[in-house]
């Protein structure tokens, strides 16, 4: 039976820079996906690219692709698929052809989907009609609309596909759901349409493209029984080996750390999912709630019985608009009473500020290690020897922001005994972009693939 | 009945969508699973999380994998954009509500450490 192996070695911008490159070498892969984009990530994208129109792509690619050349060069079946192109996937191209020329790959097609960036034609498409309503609150986005920074149809699968089947051996997409980076090459390795009679397929993939999408989540991190004996410290990445016939298997390379098991993958299965019997995507509604995973052999989890629960006509749409600016400081308080000392410090902190003429549309304080990562729900009975006190406020005003930064160092010396860590400095302040979810009619998006 | 922490029937993971948190529960046991299915209910989760003030609490089955899925609305105080929080993501709600103590049979309070 026809199989595909695809591994992802990079579940956020920020990931470890070194797994794309062991699980490249280890994993026996027919592909690499390198997944970089989180909600937030293309509003500071567009922003890149407003100041630099040849930026706005998750440059952290340009550096993982030069170390991958001496392995593409080596392994000449594998082949690359990510999100890195952001808000600029032509410009991500063709810094990667520089490189990868560079390394003696010129020859190499590249593929660019774009078409996901809604910004060029959003007056026009809400004077059409697409209102773009939140889609939790209902509101339309003309309430917001001159705060917008950048827009977003997360696009499926198809596109991908697409620049495979036109030869292109590195393909960079801008939004695309997360899970469609893996149902591409599935859907071109194995021979799937996208229509009514593939749904299973593609729910299979989809599935499989969920599980690795969060790199390491799948293989041991996070995984509530890890310990010292998972070894995370050279966890493996998770590698989908997906079949024709829409199984597949969840594994890591051989000689790593970390964990492949039900209890992992089941973990990962349920992240970040509303009703597990309707996992929406561009490319189908995948149906959870009939997966079976069964223990084949030690850390390779074979997945059966995925089945779809139809499709839908629209995409989803990240919207960011502009929302004010905020920052976050901290300072180490010693007790006895630690918590209560730096709940104390906190308020004397904002109070100071309102002397001086400051208040805010919003702040907070924690007393970290008092529980306050939840904050009301767990309770402490001890008293923490030290506690890490946090402020954080926001408003529209920077320099009401800016001034905020400047209360902490004072309570090295006006605040209570054993008050300290005052050693990174004032904090920065950054600008709030606000998240709104809306659904567009894929009828009103065009994707375009083109490959160079 | 025995007293014990939810962590000892089941382990689990928790995220973020937007503004509301996910919190997966995972049953050790077939038992367990049963046990959770008819006493971890929307109300319960709704309580214990209260002071996070979700605007409300749905829960979801995925059998298949002895799971129970709660949707904690509204209850991140912005999600990642925006909540001053330091856990802008709810990654640590999962934790925190496997530390609550529930009375249950003391076969499965033997369970899973």
């Amino acid at each position: 039976m026809k199989r595909v192996r695809i591994g992802n070695g990079c579940g956020f911008w920020g990931d470890n820079l070194d797994a794309p490159i062991q699980l490249a070498k280890s994993g026996n892969l027919d592909y690499l996906t390198l997944e970089y984009l989180a909600e937030l990530t293309m509003s500071i994208l567009a922003v890149q690219k407003q100041k630099d129109a040849t930026a706005g792509y998750a440059h952290d690619f340009i550096d993982v692709l030069g170390r991958l050349a001496p392995i593409l060069t080596h392994q000449p079946r594998l082949k690359v698929i990510t999100n890195a192109g952001g808000m600029n996937p032509r410009a991500c191209a063709a810094k990667a052809r520089e490189v990868l020329t560079k390394d003696g790959l010129a020859g190499t097609r590249i593929g660019i989907v774009s078409g996901d960036d809604l910004m060029p034609g959003l007056d026009n498409l809400m004077t059409s009609g697409h209102t773009l309503n939140h889609l939790d609150t209902g509101e339309p986005l003309s309430s917001i609309r001159d705060r917008v920074v950048s827009a977003n149809a997360y696009l499926g699968a198809e596109p991908i596909a697409q620049a495979l089947k036109r030869g292109a051996r590195i393909v960079i997409t801008g939004r695309v759901a997360d899970a469609s980076l893996t149902v591409g090459p599935a859907a071109f390795e194995l021979g799937y349409g996208f229509g009514q009679a593939d749904l299973d397929r593609l729910a299979a993939a989809t599935v499989a493209g969920h599980l690795i999408e969060c790199g390491a989540q799948a293989t041991g991190g996070l995984w509530m029984n890890a310990d010292d004996s998972t070894h995370l410290e050279k966890v493996g990445y998770p590698i989908a080996e997906i079949a024709e016939d829409a199984t597949f298997s969840i594994s890591k390379p051989p000689e790593t750390g970390g964990a492949v098991n039900i209890e992992t993958v089941s973990e990962q299965l349920l992240y970040e999912v509303a009703d597990p019997a309707r996992y929406f995507t561009p490319d189908v509604t995948a149906d959870f709630t009939t997966v079976r995973l069964t223990q084949a052999v030690p850390d390779v989890v074979a997945v059966t019985g995925c089945a779809a629960n139809g499709i839908t006509d629209s995409y989803k749409v990240s919207i960011a608009y502009r929302d004010g600016f905020m920052s976050a400081g901290t300072l180490v308080i010693a007790g006895p009473n630690a918590a209560a000392k730096a709940r104390c410090s906190g308020v004397i902190l904002l109070e100071k500020l309102r002397q001086a003429g400051f208040t805010y549309a919003a702040t907070n304080v924690e007393a970290l290690g008092a529980g306050d990562c939840v904050p009301g729900v767990v309770a402490t009975k001890d008293d923490p020897p030290e506690v890490v006190l946090r402020v954080a406020v926001r408003d529209p005003h920077r320099a009401a922001v800016e001034r905020f930064t400047k209360e902490f160092a004072p309570l090295v010396t006006s605040g209570f005994a054993g008050t300290t860590g005052y050693t990174t400095g004032r904090p920065p302040v950054r600008e709030v972009f606000a998240y709104w979810p809306a659904l567009i009619a894929k009828s009103a998006v065009t994707s375009f693939v083109e490959v160079v | 009945m025995p007293k014990a922490p939810l962590s000892r029937i089941a382990h689990g993971r928790s995220g973020d969508k937007g503004n509301h948190a996910n919190v997966a529960v995972i049953a050790y046991t077939d038992a367990g699973f049963a046990w959770l299915r008819e006493n971890l209910t929307a109300e319960v989760v709704a309580a214990y999380f209260a002071p996070l003030k979700p605007s409300r609490v749905e829960r979801f089955e995925a059998a298949n994998v002895r799971g129970l899925n709660f949707m904690l609305y509204d209850a991140l105080a912005g999600g990642a954009s925006r909540s001053l929080r330091i856990d802008t993501q709810g990654k640590t709600y999962a934790r925190a509500l496997l530390r609550m103590v529930v009375d249950v049979p003391a076969d499965l309070a033997n369970g899973h450490a």
